[in-house]
């Protein structure tokens, strides 16, 4: 009961903030305008590379 | 690896399993252990036979599509039967003599029936279509060849194997009785193997890939493999009673054990059925519409929010039971939360139209993917509401959640998947279009009419008997017993049934129209698929 009752404690309290500034930082760091264009260039990617792979070398053009 | 490890692997396999046929302690093992013994027996002798043949190899400058063509195929083909059996014990239940318990002894009552049902459109239409859209995208967006050479035919075989054993074994009697996780413990170690292959060929894949970033779709597809390898682990800890019989102890029991169960369970339908349905979602709308997803910012929000919130929503299966309250209110709390993020998704999956809107009439493949994303939207709202204790405490144990399961599955994940079926093959077969678009838009109004029939038809039925079952006289006796609301139940399980063979008939379209795509029409040059030579 004395894990139980540790771990329930933990998991609404520190846990809980911690996960939320995880999630938080997250939607923050998307927002960043510095990631705009690997943004579109990743929301492009998909239409590339159709019927074959991409040549050995990876890519660094775009 | 080479030959003589394999030829030691599927030897000791087969005499392993023949031992099993023999030893069986109920026909659902044995019947299983011959099967296993067929399939490695049968794959020995192919081994044995081509053992010093030349092995082809496979060209790094090409995509491996064949085993995405096995997929489609798997995919429409389990799907057929899983809406068939659906039509059938949607009748049974209308009709109860459709059981033929005494001709068949009860082996195809609907008890049976109904989990062959559930795992052949969850498992097997909707577990192929998954491995097939994930190898197909993967690939393209990471602009390289599936990793892991044939490791991705023995997941799909594999995966095929599992669905095999598992319906059987329902058939005969072996089910541990844990809803969408009923296969007893040896197929579960099997599918574990298999799981853990799939996700060795994805993530390998996505390793070596050539494009700097991961896009968003192989994250969904990614988190859907990972967790469902956690989630059927953990719920499936059970200690065989003997290694010769399919019966097995969970080592969890009472409540612990029902909270286990509905923590896979509902992460079942929001990695499974969700998480990996968004990554066709974000994959397959943008290119049919041809262009980008809407946002890319809120595809990736849209992820980490359904990551965070979905894991812990579980508990709302487990309202007014001995489940702590705490834990009740947290699974209805998380549940209310997730809506949010789910309507995110599905804007930016309409949204992504946006510009294009004039597809929708033109365009009855587009049309069936944005049914599917409304419909996508209609169960994350239904869903939170249901969670609510409140209205749980009607709507429970009622054809309402039936009905919410089913405008989810038929209306989200199945029109989805026929949208990427579509897609996929006139693609993967090197054809220049689809054998016939009237055929789909006849498919897509079957379809459509068909939930509609089944959703409201449970929606009204499931309210009554929920108010029937809570109606009590000025005593405080209770009105009804259980089977005046099954007879009151009788006219919209005809209804359910009928929408039921609407869209089994849309699904039959369907599959005549893909086979037509392939074998009635030339195949063309200027569709530059490559087909690996395998």
């Amino acid at each position: 009961m004395e894990t139980y009752s540790f771990l329930r404690t933990l998991a609404d309290s520190w846990a809980l903030l911690a996960l939320t500034l995880v999630f938080v930082g997250v939607v923050i760091f998307v927002f960043r305008p510095s990631g705009r264009r690997a943004q579109k260039d990743a929301a492009e990617s998909i239409f590339r590379n159709e019927t074959r792979p991409a040549e050995d070398k990876p890519k660094e053009d775009e | 690896m080479s030959n003589i490890v394999k030829l030691i692997l599927l030897g000791g396999m087969t005499l392993f399993a023949a031992i099993g046929a023999n030893l069986a302690r109920d026909p659902a093992y044995m019947v299983n252990a011959l099967t296993v013994m067929l399939v490695a027996g049968g794959m020995f002798l192919w081994t044995v036979r081509r053992i010093d043949e030349p092995v082809a190899v496979a060209n790094p400058n090409e995509y491996m599509d064949g085993v995405v063509r096995a997929g489609v195929v798997a995919t429409m083909g389990w799907g057929l039967v899983g809406f068939l059996v659906g039509v059938v014990i949607a009748f049974q239940l209308a009709f109860p003599a459709l059981n033929f318990s005494d001709l068949t002894q009860g082996y195809l009552n609907f008890g049976k029936l109904r989990p062959l049902h559930t795992s052949a459109v969850i498992f097997a239409f909707g577990g192929n279509a998954l491995i097939a859209t994930s190898f197909y995208v993967v690939q393209r967006t990471s602009a390289a060849r599936l990793w892991g050479g044939n490791a991705a035919w023995f997941v799909f075989w594999g995966y095929n194997l599992f669905i095999v054993l598992a319906a059987t074994g329902y058939i005969l009697g072996a089910t541990q009785s844990k809803e969408y996780a009923e296969p007893e413990w040896y197929v579960d170690l099997w599918l574990t193997i298999v799981w853990l292959t799939y996700l060795a060929v994805f993530l390998g894949t996505i390793i070596k890939r050539r494009e700097p970033h991961i896009y968003v779709a192989n994250w969904f597809y990614l988190a859907f493999i990972i967790t469902i390898a956690m989630l059927h682990v953990v719920n499936n800890l059970s200690v065989p009673v003997s290694i010769w019989g399919s019966k097995s102890v969970q080592v969890f029991s009472g409540v612990q054990d029902a909270m286990v169960q509905w923590w896979y369970g509902h992460n079942a339908v929001g990695f499974f059925l969700t998480a990996g349905f968004l990554g066709m979602m974000y994959y397959f709308i943008p290119k049919q519409a041809e262009r980008p997803v809407y946002s890319y910012k809120l595809s990736i929000i849209h992820f980490w929010a359904i990551i965070f919130l979905y894991i812990w929503a579980g508990p709302h299966h487990l309202h007014y039971t001995a489940l702590p309250e705490w834990a009740a209110t947290l699974g209805m709390v998380f549940s209310i939360m997730l809506w949010m993020p789910s309507w995110g998704g599905m804007i930016n999956g309409l949204m992504t139209l946006s510009g294009a809107w004039d597809k929708l009439r033109t365009d009855p493949i587009i049309r069936m993917m944005v049914v599917a994303v409304g419909f996508y939207g209609m169960a994350t709202f239904e869903g939170p509401m249901m969670s609510i204790k409140s209205v749980n405490s009607l709507s429970h144990y009622t054809d309402w959640t039936i009905g919410h399961v089913h405008s989810s599955a038929l209306g989200w994940n199945g029109m989805i998947t026929f949208g990427a079926l579509y897609y996929l093959t006139p693609r993967l077969w090197g054809r220049d279009r689809l054998y016939s678009l009237p055929m789909v838009n006849w498919h897509f109004w079957l379809a459509t009419i068909g939930i509609v029939l089944y959703a409201s038809s449970m929606w009204v039925t499931g309210i009554m008997e929920g108010l029937m079952w809570r109606e009590v006289d000025q005593n405080g006796y209770l009105v009804n017993a259980f089977a005046d609301t099954v007879a009151a139940k009788f006219p919209m399980y005809v209804v359910r049934g009928l929408g039921g063979v609407l869209y089994l008939a849309g699904a039959i379209i369907m599959a005549w129209n893909l086979w037509a795509t392939v074998a009635r029409q030339p195949k063309s040059v200027s569709t530059a698929i490559a087909v690996p030579a395998e």
